[in-house]
């Protein structure tokens, strides 16, 4: 039997066979889950922040908070996968998140789509394709991740269930 | 020294913010009081500097559906504020106004959600208030922006502020006593760095 593997906010985790990879509501932040479909390998970070090298200087990615950022946490998702054993030109992608929780207009409250921005850049960069996408609007989203299928399944506090 | 990140806060900070933390809950009260127009209790509120995880456990987990309402502050300080009440809290009052508890907080009727609202304006108007007549400071705040989600992705947004400065959020525990019942809410501060650096020297405990 597979397990429930959760993954917290700015951090990632990688499964495989029947594991299920779950991280809990999504606002802002963005969800990327990768998959090696031949070998059955999946990988879920959740981010909170675009590009690291965008940060105030403060808040630099470090070794301790690198999993924070979509450039940074995507590059260490892709290194934990191939040493799991997933090739990295097998892969491909799903991304949930990135809303907007309150409508305003100030610089922070677009970071949901400046992190989905952020995310699709970095995937391009790296050659990965996109198959499937949940985001933007301003509800949040728990994804769950199957490992065996490669379905994501997004759920919303007032929305059906959708399995991507 | 100027400080960079929320975890050096000290003691004496932390005491100091709960102060603050216990004049805007007066305020709060009385004003609830009025409003209400029922007697309002308080107890001390406890000003915790808790981990994202630890504040999303302590708000019911992430999964939790709960009512948040973000207010701008600007002027002499500049930062966000986040108030979360809860379905249990919510319905709460409206018994003690209206006579009928809400039902369900996602799919509220136009009624609730202004006096909602409401709440969450005075709420957040006595804490700034309080905040303003210690220091001599002007400060303005937004109308609150009202949504309800899960509280794991409300509490992202100041999370997200905040991880610039941090991994951790600053908030109030309210315990108000409506009608025999504890109606709990939390008010989560997020001031800029330098305006909370400002705010102790006014408050002549600079760091």
């Amino acid at each position: 039997m597979g397990t429930t593997i959760t993954v917290g906010i700015a951090d990632l985790k990688v499964g495989k066979g029947d594991d299920v990879l779950v991280t809990y509501a999504l606002g802002s932040c963005v969800g990327i889950c990768l998959y090696d479909a031949e070998k059955k390998i999946a990988g879920l970070a959740h981010i909170m922040l675009p590009l690291s090298k965008d940060a105030a200087a403060a808040s630099k990615a470090t070794p301790e908070n690198r999993r924070r950022y979509a450039d940074t946490g995507i590059t260490e998702l892709i290194q934990e996968m191939s040493f799991a054993g997933a090739s990295t030109k097998n892969l491909t992608a799903k991304i949930a998140g990135g809303a907007q929780m309150f409508s305003s207009s100030s610089a922070v409250f677009n970071i949901g789509e400046r992190n989905v921005e952020a995310v699709k850049k970095l995937l391009a960069a790296y050659r990965i394709k996109i198959i499937a996408e949940e985001t933007g609007l301003n509800y949040g989203r728990t994804v769950f991740f199957h490992a065996d299928t490669g379905i994501m399944e997004v759920r919303a506090a007032t929305r059906e269930t959708k399995m991507v | 020294m100027a400080i960079t990140n929320i975890e050096e806060l000290q003691g004496m900070h932390l005491d100091v913010l709960k102060e603050i933390g216990n004049i805007g809950s007066g305020n709060a009260a009385s004003a609830l009081s009025t409003m209400l127009n029922c007697p309002i209790d308080i107890s001390v509120p406890d000003v915790k500097l808790l981990n994202f995880d630890d504040a999303v456990n302590f708000l019911g987990g992430p999964e939790n559906v709960a009512i948040g309402m973000l207010v701008n502050i600007t002027g002499d300080i500049t930062g966000m504020m986040l108030y979360i009440i809860q379905q249990s809290c919510a319905s709460s009052m409206t018994q003690a106004v209206f006579g009928t508890p809400i039902e369900d907080i996602t799919n509220m009727n136009e009624m609730e959600v202004s006096f909602i609202s409401e709440i969450g304006n005075i709420m957040s108007a006595s804490y700034i208030n309080a905040i303003a007549s210690l220091t001599n400071m002007m400060i303005d705040i937004s109308v609150p922006n009202m949504t309800v989600d899960m509280a794991g992705a409300i509490l992202s947004v100041p999370a997200v502020s905040f991880a610039q400065v941090g991994d951790k959020v600053l908030l109030i525990d309210d315990s108000f006593i409506i009608e025999g019942n504890e109606v709990k809410s939390n008010m989560i501060l997020v001031p800029e760095m330098n305006s909370l650096e400002y705010l102790f020297n006014k408050l002549g405990v600079g760091i």
